[in-house]
């Protein structure tokens, strides 16, 4: 494996106490090195989203440890945390969760505007973003002139536009169809995917394997299994 | 912080029919708000008018008076007394009643009379027409040219009119600072004329006027006033205890508080529940924010602004509505009361603030409270 983007071990997760005690993490560990794109697959309820929450500093666990690049994330305070998304994370939603009021240049430069950049530079480098994702001359628009697949662009636009080491992808392709979650995808793989980037997907499309480097399984909260040569299972 | 402040506002401003709605009810609670206290403030302005216009230093008067226009006469020892206490520069008695003053078309029209020192005329207005010295020629009278005015057919000089079957005749048109709050003509004479002409119980002086030597004899009169068995004021003291008379007495006070705090209510509800539905709509955003890394002071900043913002905008539209209505009022009534006072325009800003600060609570409780693991989780 290249050099390692995240570390996981021992990572156990539990929502509620006693009786309705729900465990969603099992004592899991995973590696995922810079210039993989890791699919996190498996049912509903398997504690994929968890999994990536735990991974992206969001939810924190209640024992094991997250290293991102060297740093032990789950011992950084809350604005340590913060700043550590912002600058390391980029983050694509399955509902895109894009503000409907601000055109998709704006959008699409929220990471930089949060990162304090200057707002008319922040926008030009949306823009640039923008054209990268195939979205040329849609920078003003609002989110609601576009299409699914184009919302889901200008999403990928803002999770790059700050160019985050890591890239965090849940369910890309859940609410498009089928053509256009693969092209997406592929679009992610071939552009956005490099040796200095660790990409983190997690899914239930089988469409869209095919651009996996390493699919890890999971059920009941654990890693059941790890599928290295993809193209025998994109093919099964 | 800049970054943020302007993608709040975008977020706030692009969101026209809400940002209409919170607008239109700021706007509209701040314009009753000012309107009603700028009411008030005129009510008070005017119930004060003659402790204004005649600007004694003190009044001594009947301890039961409650206010300038329930004055109860005094016997004249009060006077004599008055002037011989230590710290009195000078005492001057003063006539403060009404009157029904027959016009040459033989209606009637109710009046307050002023009936000024005769030796000194102390308190006597300003004349824009006549010299004052004719307020002693026989029957002489000098009319207060404000917006009651024309009630008394607007006389000029030379005018009669009949008081208690006594000829009246204007020997002088005068200006003051405030005029009555009933909306009734203010005639000026002499003291001495003012009680031969206007029947009366068997005490007549209303009010002594007092000037101390000094500041610092105050309190001293005060005391041999209060030994006398009255009471003296100050000019304040007496236009508060006019203001305390009709905001606790009248039940105007009440009523004004009463529409001040519906107003508030409105302002609250219309803005409070349009803010909340606006943070509502964006909570999920807002969480994806929070999971991009914005920290949750930022946010509680944004919707601050946003809040603030919409509270300080309606402030201005609303205080500048209540200007123009007051304008325009003014314009067709001279005598309109409202009066729009920095103490009016601050419990308006106060209860705006505090509508923003609870619009804001509500939303920030709701932004602070959504985790971004939420958003993941759908």
């Amino acid at each position: 494996m290249s050099r390692l983007a995240i570390e996981a071990s021992g990572l156990d997760k539990w929502f509620g106490e006693g009786e309705a005690k729900t465990v969603a993490l099992r004592h899991v560990d995973l590696e995922a090195g810079f210039g993989e794109m890791v699919y996190i697959v498996g049912p509903s309820g398997s504690g994929k989203t968890t999994l990536l929450s735990v991974l992206s500093g969001i939810l924190k666990p209640n024992s094991g440890s997250v290293s991102v690049e060297g740093i032990d994330i789950w011992s950084l305070d809350a604005d340590e945390l913060a700043d550590f998304r912002l600058n390391k994370i980029g983050f694509v939603f399955q509902d895109y969760h894009l503000f409907p009021r601000l055109n998709t240049a704006e959008n699409a430069a929220i990471p930089l505007i949060l990162k304090k950049r200057d707002w008319d530079e922040s926008i030009e480098e949306a823009t640039k973003y923008l054209d990268i994702v195939g979205l040329k001359g849609r920078a003003d628009l609002p989110p609601m002139k576009l299409s699914g697949g184009e919302q889901q662009r200008v999403a990928i636009a803002r999770a790059m536009v700050g160019q985050p080491d890591i890239l965090i992808m849940d369910e890309p392709t859940a609410s498009l169809d089928g053509d256009t979650g693969h092209a997406i995808v592929k679009f992610v793989h071939d552009n956005v995917l490099n040796p200095e980037r660790c990409i983190i997907v997690v899914t239930h499309d089988s469409r869209i394997y095919e651009f996996a480097t390493r699919i890890l399984k999971m059920e009941d909260g654990r890693i059941i299994g790890t599928v290295s040569d993809v193209g025998a299972m994109a093919r099964n | 912080m800049k970054g943020m402040l302007r993608l709040a506002y975008k977020l706030l401003v692009n969101d026209k029919a809400k940002f209409t709605a919170l607008l239109v009810g700021i706007t509209f609670a701040v314009f009753l708000m000012t309107f009603i206290t700028s009411m008030f403030m005129g009510v008070l302005n005017h119930a004060s008018a003659t402790v204004v216009n005649i600007g004694a230093s003190m009044w001594v008067m009947d301890p039961s008076v409650q206010a300038i226009t329930s004055s109860i006469g005094m016997p004249d020892y009060v006077l004599d007394g008055v002037r011989s206490m230590q710290g009195v520069a000078y005492a001057v008695p003063l006539y403060s009643g009404g009157a029904l003053v027959k016009l040459p078309d033989g209606t009637y029209q109710a009046v307050s009379v002023v009936g000024l020192d005769d030796t000194s005329l102390f308190g006597r207005p300003r004349l824009i027409e006549g010299k004052i010295e004719n307020i002693y020629a026989e029957n002489g009278f000098i009319v207060v040219a404000d917006a009651d005015y024309s009630k008394l057919e607007n006389p000029k000089i030379g005018s009669e009119f009949e008081l208690n079957d006594h000829r009246g005749v204007i020997v002088g048109i005068a200006k003051v600072t405030a005029s009555s709050l009933f909306g009734l003509p203010t005639l000026y004479t002499t003291y001495y004329r003012a009680v031969q002409y206007i029947p009366n119980p068997r005490y007549t002086i209303s009010y002594v006027l007092v000037q101390p030597r000094s500041l610092s004899d105050v309190p001293r009169i005060k005391q041999q006033v209060a030994a006398l068995g009255y009471l003296a004021v100050t000019r304040d003291e007496f236009i508060r205890k006019n203001a305390v008379f009709y905001v606790f007495q009248t039940g105007g006070g009440t009523n004004i508080l009463i529409m001040t705090l519906i107003s508030f209510i409105v302002g609250l509800s219309i803005s409070g529940q349009t803010f909340y539905t606006f943070i509502l709509e964006n909570l999920e955003r807002f969480g994806a924010l929070k999971a991009i890394g914005t920290k949750s002071r930022e946010l509680v900043g944004m919707i601050l602004f946003q809040a603030s913002f919409t509270a300080l905008t309606g402030y201005g539209l609303g205080v500048g509505l209540c200007t123009l209505v007051v304008y325009l009022a003014k314009l067709r009534l001279a005598s309109y009361a409202a009066m729009i006072t920095y103490p009016s325009l601050l419990v308006s800003l106060v209860l705006v603030v505090i509508i923003a600060a609870v619009s804001s609570y509500v939303g920030v409780r709701r932004v602070l409270q959504i985790e971004p693991f939420d958003i993941f989780r759908g």
